[in-house]
């Protein structure tokens, strides 16, 4: 039997709210299915089962709050398909233990106090139709339904969802838009204590999300030894090779610089493996591979980083599309919660409307964290003569225990390096 | 397509991206991206939606010709 717990979803996350079991006793599921919907301070996050197995038990219910480390479910590993037991033994409320594994693999939490008990007993003929959402704001639905009902003034809690696990459609909001254009506002549900205030917005609190944010530097700040390097980079070669991209594709094809910076990244970090990875429990641990955490702002503050994984191995489409889907997830919803333990390495790319120059702070277990400014038309010297060019300031944040600032130097020469062979990226 | 209508679609794609916009306090002169917050994928989002829905190829150099909300309107409605 496999105990599944509520999963550390970021060096500053204490505790998580069950939104939505995506599963019910007797599902089969694989490593990788979505088996549930937490709410975590930086929004709803899809959670992930990590090996391969049949549910047995369900042992908390939607609506509580749990501490990372929380018993949510027991899998069966060895069992054979089979049906649902016709009746399941109660659950005995079982004080939470120290997680004997840490699910993801991330710094393991302090042992928590329960601070909800475990549900006796759930039924056992749990309804194939998605769990009630009796939580206000945690209906669960696709982010173009989710901005389409805010268009229209629907609220998504009134709508009976037929997309995935009872997830409200598109077309389920346009549907209810077509028969009742004008829809009364809803009266709004009682809000457990539990879950985050009415300023909620976008499927997160910007209250909750600052405090993860505050959480999460001020540990880095104080445990990781920041050394900090910059370096102005011509991206003239970079803006040549999009231009004649762009040039002949229509807007939804185009590529942005963000994705040659991406790139440009990721294949020069392939080549500084002490600068990809994790420190925990005093020791540098590679990444399994160049999984880039892309920095995304969120429309009313706060912003998270999910993975854009093997990075180094996709070409410019390919980076531009992960880049596009990141985007969309962190600000509409569907973020998984491997997109959030993932990343062996952030990328913050401040944009055109950004600063000349950023200097970011690691997030933990991180090592490294590379940030990429504006870019500015400066004075610069090509072959003897000074001329405007374009330039970018790229700057990184390395932690002294894992490297130095030689081998981040290194990481730096080689981004560039790459951005003046644009062609070839 | 007229004034009217160039505006009317502008207003529907700006509400996909920045759905808590108060379009019609959106003075004509402003910057678009400075007033809506809007980034560089926003913008992109932002031209995809109105060529999507218009067939009108928005090349990347004449971007700047949809800077404010009259300039748009101009720019669809020509």
């Amino acid at each position: 039997m496999i105990d599944f717990r509520m999963p550390s979803l970021g060096a500053d996350m204490e505790a998580g709210t069950l939104v939505e079991w995506r599963v019910k006793p007797g599902d089969r599921v694989k490593r990788g299915d979505v088996i549930a919907v937490v709410e975590t301070q930086k929004g709803a996050i899809e959670v992930e089962v990590f090996s391969a197995g049949v549910v047995s038990e369900l042992v908390v219910s939607v609506g509580t709050k749990l501490p990372v480390g929380t018993v949510m479910a027991r899998f069966d590993a060895g069992a054979a398909e089979r049906p649902a037991p016709a009746a399941a033994p109660p659950v005995v409320p079982t004080p939470v233990a120290p997680p004997a594994v840490a699910i993801p693999p991330v710094a393991a939490p302090p042992p928590a106090a329960p601070q909800v008990a475990p549900l006796a007993v759930l039924p056992v003929t749990a309804p194939a139709e998605p769990l009630p959402t009796a939580v206000a704001g945690h209906v669960p639905a696709s982010p173009a339904a989710r901005r389409r009902a805010a268009e229209r003034g629907i609220a998504l809690d009134r709508l009976t969802g037929s997309g995935p696990g009872g997830a409200v459609t598109l077309a389920d909001v346009e549907a209810a838009s077509a028969e009742a254009p004008t829809v009364p506002p809803p009266v709004p549900p009682p809000v457990p204590p539990t879950t985050p205030g009415p300023t909620r917005r976008g499927g997160f609190d910007p209250a909750a999300m600052r405090q993860a944010i505050a959480a999460a530097m001020s540990r880095s700040k104080r445990e990781i030894p920041h050394y900090y390097l910059a370096q102005t980079v011509e991206v003239t070669a970079a803006l040549a090779r999009l231009e004649r991209l762009n040039r002949d594709r229509a807007p939804p094809e185009r590529l942005l610089p963000a994705a040659l910076l991406l790139r440009a990244t990721a294949l020069a970090l392939a080549k500084t493996p002490e600068l990809n990875g994790f420190w925990e429990d005093g020791h540098f641990r590679p990444g399994d591979g160049v999984h880039i955490g892309w920095a995304t702002s969120l429309r009313g503050g706060g912003l998270i980083a999910p993975a854009i994984r093997d990075a180094d191995k996709r070409s410019l489409d390919e980076l531009m599309a992960a880049m596009r889907d990141v985007v969309r997830r962190a600000r509409g919803g569907g973020v998984r919660s491997s997109e959030l333990t993932d990343p062996t390495l952030t990328v913050t790319s401040l944009g055109e409307r950004g600063a000349e120059s950023v200097l970011p702070i690691i997030n933990p277990p991180q090592v490294a964290m590379v940030g990429f400014g504006r870019i500015v038309t400066r004075p610069w010297v090509v072959d003897g003569a000074i001329g405007p060019r374009p330039v970018i300031t790229l700057t990184l944040a390395g932690d002294h225990r894992a490297s130095d600032g030689h081998r981040g130097g290194l990481l730096l020469v080689e981004i560039d390096r790459l951005l003046q062979e644009a062609e070839t990226l | 397509m007229n004034k009217a209508e160039a505006k009317a679609l502008i207003f529907e794609v700006l509400l996909g991206i920045a759905p808590e916009a108060e379009l019609d306090k959106l003075p004509g002169n402003a910057q678009l991206r400075d007033e809506l917050d809007l980034d560089s994928m926003d913008f992109l989002d932002f031209v995809a939606a109105v060529h999507e829905r218009t067939g009108i190829d928005i090349p990347e150099a004449e971007y700047g010709r949809l800077a404010t909300l009259d300039d748009a309107v101009a720019y669809l409605a020509r």
